[in-house]
């Protein structure tokens, strides 16, 4: 195992014994300590968004349309206040509304009504939306942006594991090929990443759709949709070429180009020519002399690339009209349907803080700094 | 600065720089000619202009050039007008009023049928409305009545939206029953000289007629039409100087201010450092895309204010982590220890001894940063959170994708401004990348 090659005996920790515990030890304590940081992060940046957004005081509106909505609905069905005229209701439900907004502290200086705003967006409690409704009919935001985290979370995975398996197999082999044809065609084609996915989706769209007709212009399935599960996975899976293709030309050839770099600059190290003298063969030196030391370079540049990405998937699954978490923020910019608006931000910020930790954690796995207890001193 | 400059010149060693100078340089004198041609007011003005305007453009024309590409060639437009053409007008007294002719008489050489076909009149009359026949003469010499009718002061006749000359014409849309060829399927114009006359009959002395004939083809200037008539050259002009100075503002504020922070956090170390190196985290799980558009959903959608917002949310990007890295190593120098021997204070040392180091690291960042942010004005438009009354790329490729141009083949819609955008992004990052491998010693020849 690369794990016990790589725990000196003279770091060892001294109460445990076994290099595997001590290593696993770390990685916890690492993982730990970033999810904790993590959480944290996420607290300040939620925070952060519920100020923007109330600036305007557009949390306060959704927060006094729910009040309101939940007293009509209470009262106005109520057979007690039956005999009541329009007007005198109307001066009640008003009265409880006022009551109300002053039990939830609407009242309260800012500052305090902030602190309680954030826990509602963190669990993204934020009532109803004003005019979009979940596909199983309900208008409550948790439940619609529920919905649409699926197919976000399924093409953006797919697009990602695409990209980052394709680029390190590519650009290995790229650095043994250092300065062939490829090696100048891809350092040629790295300028285009400048274009973000969404825009080669355009052309995509163009040749594979409107030119050609091979490939549907968006949506997730077919219309209606295949009743068979196997049909179902082949129509999801077509409509899953054009978006995902987008997103993979969008950065692969940045990613291959300066991977590629990052090898070629590692397998000029000493202890590379070592191993070439000591012969061993090119898949060993390159999988454990190479690969090895620069992961964790790789993953961080990584990290970098894939948080700009989701950015770029808001538009993506407009462009494809994928029925995700990026169109639906589409269709309420639209509708000005704020509660969903500010949902999706805290989201998004979500899932970037997930994305984040789901890549300290890899970090920690290959980094063998944070095995060896060197701290998680990151480059 | 001298090792700087000869580093610089170095870049005509790479083809791919050169070919992306030009780029540059090409889009700078586009920008220029847009801003000295058309200024900010008339540029915007034209933009936001309705039917009033356009209205002798064609809808959804495709650019001219696409005829240079095909072997059917798609009519242009054409605008004939009496009143600035006098030569076409006769005046003959009759009665108490006038006779007018008016004969419009032009060539048509082309395989397409036009879009529509249009008279404008302008009518002085005091009380009697005078009367006016239309006839259309084809190159065989065939006459076809077009109409009759009376025109109000200001008024338009629409040929093509004629129910009784489209039955006189044998039930065809009345462009084709004009311009086709008799007998022959299917259905092809007829090349040559046309003549549409106007004879105006008026009853009082003074009453005059003037008419404006518009044939509206399927191909227009440069760049085309989009929906609404508009010339989309106003667009693509003037989308020029807003994209590279949003790119431009955007790549400097971002990079400037990102750099002092982390010679700042770095020289002061401790507890400075740790704030700025937080602050970082949490920018980098902001979502930016989402927050610029609660804020132009919610304050204004102006390109300033996101230009604002994007400078600021970026001050603590993740470039940070790069610049800290590089500073770490040169707050150790001798030449730092030097200065604060001699009583540097920290100002000093930061702006003058610090900062300079990394220039030349900065600068290929800078350039590969500009296209990004041209993007991101692109990608807001495509939200639908483009600037309300600028013109630009986004704002296009909005319009086209709104109105389903790639499903309904108006491809050159989206083309035009993508290819700029593309020219842009292309340009600036290939400098941006010859300059990264001049400036980064350790790729130097890889």
């Amino acid at each position: 195992m690369a794990e016990a090659t790589l725990t000196q005996p003279g770091v060892r920790a001294p109460r445990i014994s076994s290099p595997l515990l001590t290593t696993l030890n770390r990685v916890l304590k690492y993982t730990l300590t970033r999810l904790v940081a993590l959480l944290l992060t996420v607290v300040v940046g939620v925070y952060l968004t519920v100020l923007i957004a109330n600036m305007g005081g557009y949390v306060d509106k959704i927060r006094s349309s729910q009040i309101r909505e939940q007293v009509g609905a209470q009262y106005g069905m109520d057979p007690q206040f039956r005999l009541l005229t329009k007007e005198e209701r109307e001066a009640l439900i008003n009265e409880i509304v006022a009551a109300e907004e002053k039990r939830l502290g609407l009242d309260r200086p800012f500052f305090v009504r902030s602190l309680s705003y954030l826990t509602t967006a963190m669990s993204l409690n934020l009532g109803r939306a004003e005019h979009l409704t979940s596909d199983s009919g309900s208008s409550e935001v948790r439940r619609i942006i529920l919905e649409r985290l699926p197919p976000t979370l399924l093409l953006f995975t797919t697009a990602n594991m695409l990209l980052f398996f394709g680029s390190i197999f590519f650009a290995l082999s790229l650095s043994r090929r250092y300065g062939s044809i490829i090696d100048r065609l891809v350092i040629a084609l790295a300028p285009t990443s400048a274009a973000p996915g969404w825009f080669y989706g355009i052309f995509l769209i163009l040749i594979f759709a409107a030119l050609l007709g091979v490939l549907p212009f968006g949506g997730m399935v077919a219309a209606p949709p295949p009743a068979q599960p196997l049909a179902y996975a082949l129509s999801l899976l077509q409509h899953m070429i054009l978006p995902v293709m987008a997103l993979v030309l969008g950065s692969v050839f940045l990613n291959i180009y300066q991977w590629r770099t990052f090898f070629l600059i590692y397998s000029s190290e000493d202890y590379v020519d070592m191993a070439k003298a000591k012969g061993l063969p090119a898949r060993t030196i390159e999988r454990r002399y190479i690969l090895r030391p620069t992961l964790p370079t790789i993953i961080t540049s990584f990290a970098l690339l894939l948080i700009s990405l989701w950015t770029g998937a808001i538009i993506l699954e407009t462009v494809f009209n994928w029925p995700g978490l990026g169109r639906l923020l589409y269709r309420a910019i639209g509708l000005y349907d704020t509660p969903v608006i500010v949902g999706s931000t805290v989201i998004y910020a979500y899932l970037l803080a997930i994305t984040v930790f789901l890549l300290d954690f890899i970090y920690a796995l290959v980094d063998p700094r944070v095995k060896v207890g060197g701290g998680g001193q990151k480059p | 600065m001298r090792t700087f400059l000869r580093n610089l010149s170095e870049i005509k060693n790479y083809p791919s720089a050169i070919a992306g100078l030009v780029v540059i340089v090409a889009l700078l004198v586009v920008a220029a000619y847009a801003l000295i041609a058309l200024p900010y007011q008339e540029a915007i003005r034209l933009w936001r202009a309705g039917e009033g305007v356009w209205e002798d453009y064609p809808r959804l024309a495709r650019p001219s050039w696409v005829n240079l590409f095909s072997a059917i060639k798609l009519p242009d437009t054409k605008v004939l007008n009496s009143a600035t053409q006098p030569e076409t007008k006769t005046v003959k007294p009759f009665g108490e009023g006038r006779d007018i002719l008016i004969n419009f008489t032009f060539d048509y050489p082309y395989d397409g049928f036009p879009q529509d076909l249009i008279v404008y009149f302008q009518v002085k009359f005091e009380s009697k409305q005078p009367h006016i026949d239309m006839r259309w003469i084809t190159p065989d010499g065939r006459e076809i009545v077009v109409g009759q009718f009376s025109p109000r002061r200001s008024d338009s006749f629409r040929i093509t939206q004629d129910e009784r000359l489209r039955r006189r014409v044998g039930d065809i849309p009345v462009q084709e029953g004009l311009f086709a060829r008799p007998e022959v399927t299917p259905l092809t114009p007829l090349k040559g000289k046309y003549t549409f006359q106007v004879n105006a009959i008026t009853f009082e002395p003074d009453s005059d007629v003037d008419a404006k004939f518009v044939i509206y083809g399927q191909v227009y200037g440069l760049a085309g039409t989009d929906h609404r008539r508009r010339d989309l050259m106003v667009a693509l002009l003037w989308g020029t100087p807003i994209a590279l100075a949003f790119g431009l503002l955007a790549a400097l504020g971002t990079t400037l201010t990102t750099m002092f922070i982390a010679a700042f956090g770095v020289w002061f170390g401790g507890i400075v450092d740790s704030i700025i190196q937080r602050i970082t985290e949490v920018r980098l799980i902001l979502p930016l895309l989402p927050i610029l558009i609660m804020v132009g959903t919610f304050y204004s959608r102006s390109i300033w204010l996101m230009l604002g917002v994007v400078i600021v949310l970026s001050i603590f990007g993740s470039a940070i982590k790069t610049y800290r890295a590089i500073f770490l190593q040169v707050k150790e120098s001798p030449y730092i220890e030097a200065a604060r021997a001699y009583g540097a204070g920290s100002g000093r040392i930061i702006t003058q001894y610090l900062v300079p180091r990394i220039i030349p690291l900065l600068i290929p960042q800078l350039v590969v940063l500009i296209p990004s942010y041209v993007f991101l004005e692109a990608s807001l438009a495509v939200l639908g959170l483009g600037d309300p009354v600028l013109p630009t790329w986004g704002k296009i490729i909005d319009d086209a994708q709104s109105n389903g141009a790639l499903y309904n083949s108006y491809y050159y819609w989206v083309l035009q401004p993508a290819a700029l955008l593309m020219l842009t992004g292309l340009g600036f990052s290939m400098v941006g990348f010859a300059l990264d491998r001049i400036f980064n010693p350790r790729l130097r020849g890889l």
